[in-house]
């Protein structure tokens, strides 16, 4: 176990450009995730909404670290982590907005984003749902001798429901190549780690499984990139799951509608200092990796995109009502139930 | 045709799939070096070896959960959860991901997996141990719940759960392991969704599933036997989905009805065929649905108090001969 800190990368050419990437895609989720707070507070988007506010170095640092054919898990707040694993933005707002046009086709909402062809198996809005279900998708990767990993996210809070407990426990068991990513962002809706964990350094626990872990600073996208394919190379090498704790701070609310009154001002504006976006643009400005005429050109790009993905989502028309019961069954059957409301059971005077 | 016990029917089942596929693999706690709780595994770890016979930890969640997602990725697990009390650990998997990730995601990877699990009271093993809570399972969409009832059915039903691109929950019962019955050879699936009529009849129609389907036929055998009341037995065989049009078709030729389950009355599978029947055959009803069922106590230990709780046959001919006399058809068949 190791606490990995923060090494400033070489300035080289191919650095820069890696960074000014990484710079984009970070932007992109905090962009997406600011135009959707908007979009929801005008009632387009419903349902619960959770944001990736904050959160912006750790999502790309970790898709950076897995490759195509990898398996990613989430839970509910799963925004950033669809649009750099390479879902389209259009496609991931009109989930939002509930529409045909979505990735889980209108089904699943801000919290259940899930799309095959990027191998991002869901969005769970059960808090520790994803463990098991990960796990499962290690355990087929294992039975067919496949070389994939699969990554699966939670949140800190997370780490204290008994999935958690039980599926570490089967990991190390089975040798499964999984990576745990612990996103600790200090916070279970108001729940402090503190208040809830009784061993709050969380990449501890994996000890108890005999998984090594580390902790790294969830605001450093190349840290948690570089902690986060030590993790990969071992479970696809050595087929050992992994534990990885990245700290950082939640910008915004639990969710949307969540003005977060039981935070003082001084915590959230120590959170605010740690900004990662804010921190790699005055960083690369700093390390003269690019000038604010730049950035503010990423930005200006960033921003047509987000306007884009919500002109599609407001275009793409509503699930049709026909399409009801579509999705109960895999496998048709005889006698399924297809009424609606007020249906009757039997037809009337038959 | 080969007689055997439904415990070999289900062994011989599972054992002739996983030869069949070789994505068909066993989940579960103490399937392998102990050869499963009620040794429906007995031999295939050395047969089949660790990947595909795998022991668990007692984790009902995770195991069952690590199924869900081994199921998403293309394989096609056979879990035992060793009684369906325990799979209430698991109901979060069950209900909450196994049900919901074909429809949530809008049908972009489905869940084939089946969940074995016995239920059943009457083994003397108080509160906990004895309840028959396949109505939580039976009540959510996008779950499959079927119920053989039979050696028959046990192998017909499994080879039809395993080969389901859905979670079904296959329902077994500890008082029907050893019971026996006439298999057919050869590979028939059964239809899920499909009640049967397992025997004709023209006086009243006996509801049932599982152990009561067993019972169920018994009792129709008294009846005609010793009192020449022609019962009808329709073993429903699959309670999600379940098949109305044959319940009703039964009734609308018998009039009456008596449903007999082994849960609770009130809320339970009885309470959906009452229903059922008061919406597909009002008119034709001469008297009013009974429902036998468990007495609303947490199964008792003490022998004495356990029988009074559960439904017995006897109970069923109680039913019958009430709801018979009720409308003064009793005689009608009586010699
Ligand atoms: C089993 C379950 N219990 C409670 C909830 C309600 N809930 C939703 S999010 C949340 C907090 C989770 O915190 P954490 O794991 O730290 O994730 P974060 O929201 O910070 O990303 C709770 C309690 C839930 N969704 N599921
Ligand atoms: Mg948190």
């Amino acid at each position: 176990m190791a606490t990995t800190s923060r090494k400033r990368p070489a300035r080289s050419a191919k650095n820069s450009e890696e960074l000014l990437g990484y710079y984009r895609q970070m932007l992109l989720v905090r962009r997406f995730e600011e135009r959707t707070a908007q979009a929801y507070t005008e009632a387009k988007i419903g349902g619960y909404c959770h944001l990736n506010l904050g959160e912006e170095a750790t999502v790309v640092g970790l898709m950076a670290a897995i490759e195509e054919r990898d398996y990613l898990f989430t839970n509910y707040r799963d925004h950033g982590y669809a649009l750099i694993r390479g879902m389209d933005p259009g496609r991931v707002m009109a989930e939002l907005y509930g529409r045909q046009d979505g990735v889980s086709k209108g089904w699943g909402g801000s919290m259940h984003l899930f799309d095959t062809d990027v191998r991002q198996l869901g969005g769970y809005g059960i808090v520790g749902g994803q463990l098991p279900l990960a796990a499962g998708a290690a355990l087929a990767v294992s039975y067919r001798d496949g070389d994939e990993v699969v990554m699966c996210q939670m949140g800190d809070g997370t780490t204290n429901i008994g999935a958690f407990h039980e599926t570490l426990n089967m990991a190390t068991l089975w040798d499964l190549p999984i990576i745990f990513v612990v996103v600790n962002n200090q916070l279970g809706m108001g729940t402090t780690v503190e208040m809830s964990s009784a061993e709050p350094e969380l990449y501890k626990r994996a000890s108890a499984y005999r998984m090594e872990s580390a902790r790294v600073d969830g605001n450093d996208v190349i840290a948690v990139r570089d902690a986060a394919k030590v993790a990969v190379e071992r479970a696809r090498k050595e087929q050992k799951p992994y534990l990885l704790e990245t700290v950082s701070g939640r910008l915004k609310g639990h969710s949307v509608v969540d003005p977060a009154a039981y935070r003082s001002k001084d915590e959230v504006e120590a959170v605010r200092a740690q900004d990662p976006v804010a921190g790699l643009h005055d960083q690369l400005i700093a390390d003269k990796v690019a000038d604010a005429d730049q950035l503010a050109e990423i930005d200006a790009d960033v921003h047509r995109i987000v306007k884009a993905a919500v002109e599609f989502a407001e275009k793409s028309p509503a699930p049709e009502v026909s399409s009801l019961f579509d999705y109960t069954y895999a496998s048709p059957v005889p006698n399924d139930s297809r009424r609606l409301p007020s249906d009757p059971l039997f037809p009337v005077g038959a | 045709m080969a007689v055997m016990s439904y415990r070999q029917a289900l062994h011989d089942t599972l054992r002739a799939e996983m030869l069949r596929d070789p994505d068909v693999f066993l989940m579960g706690e103490e399937i392998g070096r102990f050869e499963g709780s009620y040794k429906i595994t007995a031999g295939l770890l050395d047969e089949f070896g660790p990947k595909r016979v795998r022991d668990t930890p007692i984790a009902e969640e995770g195991f069952t959960g690590a199924a869900v997602g081994a199921a998403m990725l293309g394989l096609r697990p056979v879990v035992e959860i060793m009684t369906i009390n325990f799979s209430l650990l698991a109901l979060d998997q069950i209900v909450n991901h196994a049900a919901k990730i074909y429809g949530m995601f809008g049908g972009q990877r489905s869940v084939p997996m089946v969940i074995r699990t016995p239920g059943g009271g009457g083994q003397q093993l108080a509160a906990t141990h004895s309840q028959n809570v396949e109505l939580f399972y039976a009540f959510t969409p996008g779950l499959k719940v079927v119920a053989p009832s039979s050696p028959a059915d046990a192998k017909a039903l499994l080879l039809a759960s395993i080969r389901d691109n859905d979670p079904v929950l296959f329902l077994e019962n500890l008082a029907l392991y050893n019971t026996k019955g006439e298999v057919p050879d050869g590979d028939q699936p059964a239809e899920i969704g499909r009640a049967a009529v397992t025997r004709e009849g023209t006086d009243i129609t006996l509801v049932a599933y599982s152990r009561m389907a067993h019972v169920a036929l018994q009792v129709a055998e008294k009846l005609a036997s010793e009192e020449g009341i022609s019962a009808e037995v329709v073993d429903l065989r699959s309670l999600r989905p379940l098949d109305r049009p044959t319940i009703i078709e039964s009734v609308k030729k018998t009039s009456c009805a008596v449903v007999l389950e082994d849960d609770w009355l009130t809320y339970g599978i009885g309470a959906e065929v009452a229903a059922s029947i008061s919406d597909g055959a009002f008119d034709y009803l001469d008297a009013p649905v009974r429902r036998v069922a468990m007495a609303e106590v947490p199964l008792p230990y003490a022998k004495s108090l356990e029988l009074a709780a559960l439904p017995s046959a006897n109970d069923a001919v109680t039913a019958v001969h009430q709801t018979l006399d009720a409308v003064g058809r009793r005689s009608v068949g009586a010699h």
